[in-house]
């Protein structure tokens, strides 16, 4: 059974958003973590990029393959998680205690799109 | 999962093991278990084993045996001794290889092929096609063999003690024939991880009674995400990365397994001779990235902003460890050890060094 937080927005491409005023922590889900098996790479943006919702922004491999990562909202990242390029391993320990990066999102009404929860849980089927 | 996907006679134990099961090779398979990290890691310092029941097996029966077996394989089996098993590849006359192959000496006229699950049909039709002017039978038996591999240092003891099969006598890539269960079964010393291990050749029925006894003994079950990463590390090939129909074992620096002066020759021996003669125009090298990203197969491989090649596998070094390593079918002129290339990974461009493909070195029971 996969952890999921409340109050966290769920994209169907398994990618999180917790969100602190105007700033979302974008990082993959548990399930998805769980899924992928174990991580040895975590591609990540670099700070002042754009991202767009829907978009790829990186991509999270595991020994076997590359997942392509796409950004729940739009806006510009403000930070990345650092400590993911030395210990990748890191997401498989706590997938929503390390996001991948931070945004300043430009349109907080896109949040709107994802799911909540509840309907992710019912989306991965549990 | 379509309804032709086909199963080994495993199946129900990997999905009760909790395996993460996906496509291969038309069969449903188990990619990893505990984790392809782990099961690697038992490979390589104890133990693991893994059902290797959806690779084919083809048995040629008859007085031509010898002289058509050789006829469509690579390397010489000629006048071999019983019991000795030959790695080599069945060829297109362009030099494109069908599939690689493993043969071994049952008797005087009796040669088991042992090939890939996923060229089962294509092999069978390729062979009765060709073995139309030989006095030999060809009986495809697929479906009577399962087979396990077990692998790692600690195999011959497992062996002894888990299933009580001594083949202790067994050197590198020989075989024997043992009673097991009231059955005969194929016992042979080879393998795909680089380690020490036997290749078990026997009945649905004993297959899974070897299995249970196995995983009862805690030997790690291992699956097809892990035997893919030590082949790598040791650099075997895998067919469909870095073997096709558009590769030829030349191009793949397997000329070893291609024996040019065998007698009577071999479909796709001129195409061969002329590649080693003239220098084929592509070659697998082996790459060390300068960065922890990932070179997968199908990258694009760059000298000086022009594409040169591509990747066939990629992987992060688990036994060579924390580096990224490629395959990569590149233009010979570029191809050379200590050459400097670069790999297109999404959108960023990353530099590698040409580097010997045995990223890891073998330890077989000589």
């Amino acid at each position: 059974m996969s952890k999921i937080i409340e109050g966290y927005y769920y994209s169907e491409s398994h990618e999180y958003v917790k969100v602190e005023g105007n700033m979302g922590f974008v990082g993959i889900t548990d399930h998805a973590q769980h899924e992928l098996g174990n991580v040895v790479y975590v591609d990540m943006p670099e700070v002042d990029d754009e991202v767009n919702a829907g978009e790829e922004f990186g991509a999270v491999e595991s020994v076997k393959a590359a997942s392509d990562l796409f950004s729940p909202v739009s806006g510009t990242v403000v930070e990345v998680n650092e400590a993911l390029d030395d210990e990748p391993g890191l997401v498989n320990k706590d997938a929503y205690e390390n996001w991948i990066m931070k945004v300043e999102m430009s349109d907080a009404s896109e949040l709107e799109n994802l799911m909540d929860a509840a309907a992710y849980k019912a989306f991965i089927g549990e | 999962m379509s309804e032709e996907m086909k199963m080994t006679c495993l199946h129900d134990k990997h999905v009760a093991l909790g395996a993460l099961m996906s496509p291969f090779g038309g069969f449903d398979m188990p990619i990893q278990y505990k984790g392809i990290v782990e099961e690697h890691n038992a490979v390589r310092n104890q133990v693991g084993v893994f059902d290797v029941s959806h690779m084919g097996e083809v048995e040629i029966t008859g007085p031509e045996a010898e002289k058509f077996v050789n006829y469509i394989f690579t390397n010489d089996i000629t006048d071999a001794p019983v019991g000795k098993i030959y790695y080599g590849m069945m060829l297109y006359p362009n030099g494109g290889t069908v599939d690689d192959l493993l043969v071994y000496k049952m008797g005087e006229n009796d040669l088991f092929l042992v090939i890939n699950a996923a060229n089962i049909d294509k092999d069978v039709a390729w062979i009765l096609e060709q073995a139309k002017d030989f006095n030999v039978t060809v009986d495809h038996q697929s479906d009577k063999y399962g087979q396990l591999a077990v692998q790692g240092p600690d195999s011959e003891t497992v062996l002894k003690s888990v299933l009580e099969l001594d083949a202790t006598d067994l050197v590198f890539y020989t075989f024997k024939t043992m009673e097991y269960d009231g059955e005969t079964i194929i016992v042979s010393r080879t393998g795909y991880t680089g380690e020490d291990g036997f290749e078990i050749y026997a009945s649905h029925a004993a297959i899974n009674k070897m299995w249970d006894l196995l995983i009862a003994a805690d030997v790690q079950p291992c699956g097809l995400g892990c035997r893919d990463t030590l082949r790598f590390e040791v650099g075997l090939p895998l067919y469909g990365d870095e073997l096709s129909a558009e590769i030829s074992p030349i191009e793949a620096t397997l000329g070893i397994f291609v024996k040019l002066d065998k007698q009577g020759g071999f479909i796709g021996q001129e195409a061969c001779a002329k590649q080693k003669a003239e220098g084929s125009a592509k070659k697998l090298v082996g790459l060390e990235l300068h960065d922890k990203a990932i070179a997968r197969h199908g990258y694009e491989v760059l000298k000086d902003d022009k594409v040169v090649g591509y990747v066939t596998t990629g992987y992060r070094g688990i036994s060579v460890e924390g580096k990224s390593l490629a395959f990569a079918l590149v233009d010979r002129a570029v191809g050379n050890l200590g050459d400097e290339l670069s790999v297109k990974i999404r959108k960023k461009v990353f530099g590698a060094t040409i580097v010997k493909k045995k990223f890891y070195k073998k330890s077989y029971k000589k």
